[in-house]
């Protein structure tokens, strides 16, 4: 099959290269944003990965960027490199709206930290990417706003929920995106948009201006075209941020200190469950990729073996209990009364109640229905206390792993990129989408997805790496190993 | 520290019928006083203009936060040790209900972990009420009913003002134990007088940093069973608090009279019509569907920090009120009001100077119910040795310290400015004689009439005696010197 | 799908209430079906003995994570109120608390 011209990740080169460039004066950071917001208006109509594109705002933040360097100032890492933001971030006076209709032209007086703390490193925010409405779903069709398309076929869904932002970079329209993960949602669209997509261990980056979707899940992460990229995006966001109370207090961590080392000497463990039987449906082109990483690891020096994570078959029963009892929760406030929609009524109960029916979507308010049961009178012990006592149990078999492995493997996605409209109609074999990255997850772990290869439909395939809690450095350690193989078989295929 | 407590008239309720007994349960919010919030560095603060101390976080705008303040952490801690509560491992948890005061649409509260519990308040007349639990929690901004009467029931709309929303709150929840409206009063007092002791609170009633609902039912008189209780809010006095606990309980009782009964439900205390009013009647019951917050972490004291915790308690109202009964050689429930006061210690100090305890505690109790003002232990206590000394008069003790607490200066210096001399009570003697023989029929009636005629003549010969003597005479004196002649 | 084990319509209904979620009947029919099925796999994990399994709350297990207190700057007003649906004197505008239907 013949890629069509909306995939071209790293279109201008990735946010190293182009860092450097800048930095350098070989390229002025007004170019290199110029250059993507082109790119975007050519091709975004078809692929749809952006809810709102701030050309004006990034050309003067180039400008800028420009200036300081002219001025000899050191602008940081990051200096002149686009950055897509999934649109549930917040971003002050730019409209933030999780693709709901309920917080339509929303502009947050504030920013989240990781915003600020990539355009500090002098990153040039271009603009607000499609989601799944609120973050849920593993498709990107459930956005008030229409569905973003797969940069390498059109017809195909880039996954989700932070679909936006895995395809502005498959796309090139930035080299580098934001996205959030609760269930695999930075893991899965990485996997199906062939791109870099990392869940850093929950508690290294700040969730601080993310607009929740399951609190004590959620993590912000990057999508790159490199591991070294993501591990530049990594240590320039995290790190502790005392505005949020779950994160780690500690510096970020040297994820790039090892991009180099190999593997040798590693021991890797493939989850038994998610490489063959077990977990069902999982497609086995997706197997025979994991299979082909585990080996490409083994030739690099590293020891493979397998080690079961029982427990782990009980990870979506458990997370669609616990995320969306959170989002019952979380999502109270879209009211009417504050900001967002309002849809009159006769009290404040009334208007409470059209506004909100009048402005989420339908798996929002599945979501909300789930887990506000989960959480009622006489269900609570039964469903969210159950699934929070599994998070317990995946928690004690991941350690007993890492005992005797390094890192796991598994696939991030059980099937490559569907077709759009193929799941929309039955949400449980959509939740399914999430059954490999679910576990890291509950358990808080790290993980992330590396391409290495495509699967039988020509579409890409990650391989998922996880590792222990803040065990992020040997993560992408592996990574990059993988990253190198790949990318000689390509060279080697070319 | 000095205060004074309101206590309101004294209302006397009629009492309930002996038949049945009062079981009030109460639930008392108090306003920490921290600088900032519970979970955002906004000033804590009453009276600002709307809207002005707010963030994205106690607005609950998306994507905003908490972090929890440690000072009001702290606070409540101490407040609970106050309690003789256990002080736990605790977890913040959310309760989801629907409310446009609250940002979140839900509050951070606590729930099955909260930071106290088990503990109790014994109140001044020595009546025990256990203390269920303290939790920390959140409070809620503040809504303005426009239109209609300006009561909620008319409004045509409403206007939220978020500054009071996520400022701390304790909510001290005691058991059923109170069986008297006079008892809640008492407990809530007392209550009061040991945040105050403590500092963490303004504890105004009035101004609704400290909020009473009352948890009320009936029972017949010598069952322990527990039946239906409505929850009565809006009260903002104690004196409210008392009226409206006397009113619930008659509701109910007639209710049962009639073969009816009480229906569980929140009441408001409407102040003007002296009754309680039905809230909103909720068609299903409230399910909070409590979870712990996944945005905050548990909350572990150390064992180093209960003990600092404890190091550092003030002595409170109930151990003032011994250490005050004990010097004064008075009942502990006899100390409550200067305790209550704030006076306690500079009582104790009078009577370390060397004054009479009882004398006193009369005169504070009585004569200084506007304040100190200028006066001091060491002063006060040279005026009560003058009274007892027999060289005033309390009549005249009591001028002279109206006139210390004004002006300052010594008892002596003053008295002898006002020409206070005491009387030689030779001098009385002769006057009491005199009198005796100049009216031979009030004398008979003193020494032989009825317990009544023997009064009214005992004040007719006290009062012309202190005409003769411009008020000067001590009253204790001539009664005495009467009472020698009698026989 | 057993049926005895599944979500009733009236569930359905009562939990969209506690939602503030007003459903149509249509709705109410389709989330019947959907969420019973959910329900249904979620009860896949009473085949797990979990007994005396502590729950997680917390993936890290951080305690104790407060803040002193001390002030920070509020934001301003006018742009928090240039977001709410309705404002009178610098509050937040609502419908009447009571108002009838
Ligand atoms: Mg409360
Ligand atoms: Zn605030």
């Amino acid at each position: 099959m013949t890629t069509p011209e909306t995939a071209s990740p790293a279109a201008f080169g990735d946010a190293q290269s182009i860092a450097n460039d800048v930095s350098s004066g070989t390229r002025t950071a007004a170019s290199v944003v110029a250059n993507h917001l082109d790119r975007i208006a050519t091709h975004d109509g078809e692929v749809h990965a952006f809810n709102v594109v701030t050309a004006e705002r990034a050309m003067d933040a180039a400008e800028s960027i420009d200036q300081r360097i002219a001025a000899g100032e050191d602008v940081g890492p990051l200096a002149g490199v686009p950055v897509a933001v999934k649109d549930n971030m917040c971003t002050r006076g730019v409209a933030t709206t999780c693709s709901s209709k309920i917080l339509e032209g929303w502009e947050p007086p504030y920013t989240a930290t990781v915003v600020e703390r990539l355009t500090n490193a002098g990153a040039i925010v271009v603009g607000k990417t499609n989601l799944d409405e609120f973050a849920m779903g593993s498709s990107t069709e459930n956005s008030a706003f229409g569905p973003t398309h797969n940069p390498w076929d059109l017809d195909k869904v880039p996954g989700g929920s932070s679909g936006g932002s895995a395809a502005a970079v498959a796309a090139g329209f930035a080299p580098v995106s934001l996205g959030s993960d609760t269930g695999g949602s930075i893991r899965q669209p990485a996997s199906l948009c062939g791109v870099v997509g990392v869940k850093p261990t929950y508690g290294a980056v700040s969730r601080y201006g993310l607009i929740a979707f399951g609190s004590s899940l959620d993590q912000i992460g990057p999508f790159t075209t490199t591991v070294a990229d993501s591990a530049t995006m990594f240590e320039v966001m995290g790190g502790h941020d005392p505005l949020d109370s779950t994160s780690a207090n500690q510096p970020a961590l040297a994820v790039s200190s090892k991009l180099d080392a190999g593997v040798d000497g590693l021991r890797v463990g493939i989850i038994t469950e998610m490489a063959g039987d077990v977990i069902e449906g999982i497609d086995a082109d997706v197997i025979a990729r994991l299979r082909a990483a585990a080996t490409a690891l083994e030739a690099g020096g590293a020891t493979v073996g397998e080690v079961s994570i029982p427990s782990s078959v009980y990870g979506l029963p458990a997370y669609y209990m616990v995320a969306p009892a959170e989002a019952s929760s979380n999502l109270a406030r879209f009211d009417g009364v504050r900001y967002g929609l309002r849809v009159d009524g006769a009290n404040t109960a009334l208007m409470n109640t059209a506004s909100r029916t009048g402005g989420f979507g339908p798996e929002v308010k599945r979501r909300i229905m789930l887990g506000t049961y989960a959480l009622s009178a006489g269900y609570r012990d039964a469903f969210y206390g159950k699934a929070q006592q599994i998070r317990t149990k995946i928690i004690e078999e991941f350690t007993a792993a890492y005992e005797h492995f390094d890192v796991l493997l598994s696939p991030a996605s059980p099937s490559t990129a569907f077709a759009l409209g193929d799941k929309a109609a039955d949400p449980m074999a959509m939740y399914l989408n999430d059954v490999c990255t679910i576990p890291s997850n509950l358990s808080g772990q790290p993980s992330m997805s590396v391409p290495f290869g495509v699967g039988d439909d020509g579409m890409p395939i990650g391989v998922q790496i996880l590792a222990p809690l803040m065990g992020d450095v040997v993560m992408f350690q592996v990574a990059a190993e993988l990253e190198r193989v790949a990318n000689a078989t390509n060279e080697a295929g070319a | 520290m000095y205060y004074t407590v309101d206590r309101g008239p004294e209302v006397h309720e009629p009492s309930i019928p002996d038949a049945w007994e009062l079981v009030v349960g109460l639930e008392v919010h108090v306003e920490l006083s921290t600088k900032t919030k519970l979970f955002c560095g906004c000033a804590n603060h009453f009276g600002s203009e709307p809207n002005t101390n707010v963030c994205p976080t106690c607005l609950g705008l998306p994507g905003a936060l908490p972090v929890i303040n440690a000072a009001a952490v702290t606070s409540a801690m101490r407040l609970g040790r106050a309690l003789n509560c256990e002080v736990k491992p605790s977890v913040m948890a959310r309760k989801n209900y629907f409310y446009p005061d609250m940002p979140k649409d839900f509050q951070t509260s606590q729930y099955d972990q909260p930071t106290n519990e088990n503990g109790w308040l014994d109140t001044p007349a020595g009546v025990r009420i256990n203390i269920e639990r303290a939790h920390i929690e959140e409070d809620t901004g503040k809504s303005t009913h426009v239109g209609g009467d300006g009561r909620i029931s008319s409004a045509q709309y409403s206007l939220i003002d978020y500054n009071r929303a996520g400022v701390p709150l304790l909510e001290i929840v005691s058991c059923p134990d109170i069986r008297t409206a006079e008892e809640a009063k008492a407990y809530v007092a007392e209550l009061r007088g040991i945040v105050l002791a403590l500092d963490v609170s303004d504890a105004k009633m009035e101004e609704g940093s400290m909020r009473v609902d009352a948890n009320v039912s009936v029972r017949p008189r010598g069952s322990d069973e527990l039946r239906t209780r409505c929850e009565v809010k809006n009260i903002n006095s104690l004196s409210s608090l008392g009226r409206a606990i006397a009113y619930e309980a008659k509701r109910h009782i007639s209710l049962y009279d009639t073969g009816d009964r009480p229906i569980q439900e929140t009441r408001h205390w409407d102040e003007e019509a002296g009754r309680t009013r039905s809230g909103r009647s909720k068609e299903n019951e409230e399910d909070y569907r409590y979870f712990p917050e996944p945005d905050l972490t548990p909350l572990v004291p150390s064992v180093e920090e209960l003990e600092a915790i404890d190091a550092s308690l003030p002595e409170l109202p109930g151990a003032q009120r011994s250490a005050l009964a004990e010097a004064a050689g008075i009942s502990a429930p006899d100390a409550g009001l200067i305790v209550e006061r704030g006076h306690s210690q500079f009582a104790l100090d009078t009577i370390a100077a060397g004054a009479d305890g009882a004398r006193v505690v009369v005169h504070i109790n009585n004569n200084l119910a506007g304040g100190l003002g200028e006066l001091t232990p060491e002063l006060f206590a040279g005026l009560v040795q003058m009274e007892t000394a027999g060289d005033l008069t309390s009549t005249q003790t009591k001028t002279v310290l109206a006139q210390m607490v004004e002006s300052g200066g010594t008892a002596a210096d003053i008295a002898a400015a006002k020409g206070f001399e005491a009387m030689d009570t030779s001098e009385l003697d002769g006057m009491v004689d005199d009198l005796i023989s100049s009216h031979p029929d009030e004398w008979t009636r003193f020494c032989e009439g009825d317990e009544g005629d023997a009064k009214k003549m005992a004040g007719f010969f006290t009062g012309q005696i202190m005409k003769a003597t411009k008020g000067q005479a001590d009253g204790k004196v001539i009664a005495q010197i009467l009472n020698s002649r009698r026989s | 799908m057993a049926e005895s084990e599944s979500l009733s319509r009236d569930e359905v209904a009562h939990v969209a209430k506690l939602a503030l979620l007003d459903l149509t009947d249509e709705e109410i029919d389709l989330f019947t079906v959907q969420l019973s099925g959910v329900i249904d796999t979620a009860r896949e994990m009473n085949a797990l003995d979990l007994d005396g399994v502590q729950p997680t709350h917390h993936p890290l297990g951080l305690v104790n994570v407060m803040r002193a207190d001390e002030l920070r700057p509020s934001i301003d007003r006018d742009e928090v109120l240039a977001q709410a649906p309705a404002v009178e004197d610098d509050r937040f505008k609502v419908p009447p608390a009571l108002g009838e239907a």
